[in-house]
């Protein structure tokens, strides 16, 4: 069984203009010690489905279907109490920017016991031991030191590495990551990319990496879910998506990276941009920005423009394209398109 | 004293500009920013005496470029290095400690705002943050007016109209959106509104700090391809700014990376990929996610970026270089020529890398 189970999840912000749907019909699983990556554009939903996950949208928000099951149990009707087990125990979470993250206010050591205490039983001595021991194992120097230091004295990958000791704290199952390193430079990023891994590879603890980074995705990760318009479009192993990816906006996403491109020539780009969540297109909302959804007579397809595309698969992904579905219902007429539902697929896997 | 401004005299592109002379010319540039406030807060009793005490963040510690027309030069480094910084005092905007700055062999750094305004028609800015550099409560058609009614103030109204309605239709945005406000656009088009504004003064040299690092993936293929656009059909040279080295990698002519104020490598793009010389541009490049695994390992550095206020002596990098020695950490490294680049490292210098 997988250790999380999202299905169908619908999350919607109830706005005065009405309601804005958030992620629609969003499904993933995730395995013991796995590590998935979600990528996505700003405003494709990435952020929410992590947040949901951890029960977190906060009102105007609220889940409107779907389950998420973590370890066999629901936790979209589990009461807060019950939740807060789960939250921070088994499942924790790591923010994009770690000065918002640690409070400017209580040192380091401080911030690592009241977390450890309001999840156990512990003694004070006790908590600072396995927070002076989760220090170390994010290779921090002279961590008795940082213990009684501020968030402030410290730089911004070191905050990070703090950030990653206190979501270990309490050995969790899963750790959701959210654009973890884009507010820092690049050699930090490879080096907390790289802590991340080991320290996960290390404890088995599974990982869902938020981010808009494709070469973090492909260095990290083993599955990967592409989301655009608050639907996920594309899943899959991480290689063959990356390889060769079938949903023309993952095509796009990746063409359109600098270094697919001859230097000095012009980008591949897609044209426009990502549709408001209040406002998406009817149909497949990549469809104004496809070119494979236009026809032989320069029309776009009625399909496209009307239909929601369901998963189809194709080779391990599955993808969410009318174009993709003619292309393997073509090659293979025995092909039973009706039962494609991506949970289904995870399980046949 | 007559308040209506004179026509700017301009000087005239030299006839026999062309493509590879230096246009602008930066020598020996410095900047530091203090640290300790004013005066009377500088002052302290130390032993019975009152001592004036000053500290300095120093952003920029003497830095070589020459940016050739019709190139695109490259400055990447970490946060911290003091790209922005040299792109602010090229444009002006920042008056430098020490050094020069000569655009098309005049010197410009000590010109009062008034002499260097026709400079400031010949340059112009691209900033980070399409979301802070439009003015939010100037529509489209007044934010792209403004340069032009400063520059040409003898245009008439209609031949103002009709060079927005061109740059805006260059860019990609349609004119029709004019009436519209900053906020209503989404950050692609208000990074190609920004690119208009720039665009719109005809200028011949534009500096770019961080022109897509705001936006997503697929808008910053748009722009860039914009710029590119721009620089084919206006002939335009760019001192782009920049963290992002696959960027570089596509958009550069040459590169330089600075390190904590200090230029460490100069090079053709191509040179600099293929081959990195100098120890921090080899763990920068080390350090990009690549879509495949078969980029370099990654080199790790010890430490962390040093703090600018006291620099290290000798090398700024030595502190976190694997091959430093007696040397680097006592004697400032000098660019020199190497096999296509201009590296300033000892270890280099001696053949010991």
């Amino acid at each position: 069984m997988a250790l999380l189970e999202v299905s169908n999840l619908d999350v919607r912000f109830a706005l005065r203009q009405g309601d804005v749907k958030a992620l629609r019909d969003v499904s993933f699983t995730l395995d013991r010690g796995e590590r998935l990556g979600i990528v996505g554009e700003s405003g494709a939903g990435k952020s929410v489905a992590a947040f949901t996950i951890l029960n977190l949208i906060a009102k105007p928000g609220y889940i409107a279907d779907g389950s998420i099951r973590f370890d066999g149990r629901e936790l979209t009707t589990m009461k807060p109490r019950q939740l807060q087990q789960i939250r921070g125990n088994k499942v924790s979470m790591i923010f994009q920017d770690p000065m918002m993250t640690l409070n400017p206010v209580l040192t380091i050591g401080e911030q690592m016991i009241e977390c450890l205490k309001a999840h156990r039983r512990i003694r004070r001595r006790d908590a600072r031991e396995i927070a002076l021991n989760k220090l170390h194992q994010v290779y921090i120097p002279s961590p008795e030191r940082r213990l009684d230091q501020y968030p402030h004295e410290l730089s911004g990958g070191m905050r990070q590495r703090i950030i990653i000791a206190i979501a270990l704290l309490l050995d969790p199952d899963v750790i959701v990551a959210d654009e973890p390193t884009t507010a820092l430079d690049v050699t930090i990023q490879a080096e907390i990319m790289e802590l991340l891994l080991e320290l996960c590879e290390k404890h088995n603890v599974a990982l869902i990496l938020i981010t808009h980074d494709l070469g973090v995705v492909s260095q990290v990760t083993q599955r990967m879910l592409v989301m655009y318009a608050g639907r996920v479009i594309e899943q899959g192993p991480t290689r063959e998506i990356i390889n060769d990816a079938e949903h023309p906006y993952t095509q796009g996403l990746i063409n359109a990276l600098p270094q697919m491109a001859t230097p000095g020539q012009r980008l591949n780009q897609i044209p426009g941009s990502m549709p408001s969540l209040a406002n998406t297109p009817p149909g497949c909302a990549f469809h104004p920005r496809c070119s494979f959804s236009v026809d032989a007579n320069g029309e776009r397809r009625r399909d496209c423009r009307e239909v929601i595309p369901t998963f189809v698969r194709s080779g391990n992904c599955d993808v969410a394209c009318h174009m993709v579905r003619e292309l393997v219902e073509r090659h293979s007429p025995e092909h039973d398109a009706s039962d494609n539902g991506p949970s289904e697929k995870r399980e046949a896997l | 004293m007559s308040k209506v401004r004179q026509q700017p005299q301009y000087p005239q592109e030299s006839e026999s500009a062309q493509a590879g002379d230096t246009l602008l010319q930066v020598r020996g540039l410095e900047k530091r920013f203090p640290l300790s406030g004013d005066f009377l807060e500088q002052l302290r009793f130390e032993g019975g005496k009152l001592k004036r005490r000053q500290a300095f963040v120093h952003a920029i510690n003497g830095v070589d470029i020459d940016v050739k027309r019709g190139e695109t030069l490259c400055v990447v480094g970490e946060s911290g290095c003091g790209k922005s910084t040299v792109a602010r005092m090229v444009m002006g905007l920042l008056h430098p400690t020490a050094g020069e700055i000569r655009y098309d062999d005049r010197r410009i750094d000590h010109l009062s705002a008034r002499q260097l305004l026709p400079y400031r028609r010949r340059m112009q800015m691209i900033f980070q943050n399409p979301y802070a550099s439009l003015n939010p409560r100037m529509s489209i058609q007044q934010t792209l007016e403004e340069p032009l009614r400063f520059h040409h103030p003898d245009w008439s109204r209609q031949q103002i109209l009709d060079k927005i309605g061109e740059v805006m239709v260059s860019v990609g945005i349609d004119p029709e959106w004019g009436k519209r406000f900053g906020h209503e656009f989404s950050g692609g088009q208000r990074q190609r509104i920004a690119i208009a504004r720039a665009l719109a003064v005809e200028p011949e040299f534009i500096v770019a700090d961080e022109p897509i690092s705001a936006l997503d993936v697929s808008i910053q293929a748009q722009v860039l391809n914009l710029l590119m656009d721009a620089q084919e059909r206006h002939h335009l040279t760019y001192l782009f700014i920049t963290h992002d080295l696959a960027v570089v990698e596509h958009f550069g002519t040459r590169v330089v990376v600075m390190y904590l104020g200090r230029v460490c490598e100069v090079a053709e793009t191509r040179t600099l990929f293929d081959r990195p010389r100098h120890p921090y541009t080899q763990a920068l490049m080390s350090a990009i996610p690549r879509l495949d695994d078969d980029g370099p390992a990654h080199i790790k550095l010890p430490g962390e970026v040093p703090t600018p206020v006291n620099l290290p002596s000798g090398c700024v990098f030595h502190g976190r270089c694997p091959h430093a020695n007696d040397r680097c950490r006592h004697e400032i490294p000098q660019l020199i020529e190497t096999q296509g680049s201009q590296v300033a490292c000892h270890a280099i210098e001696e053949g010991r890398l």
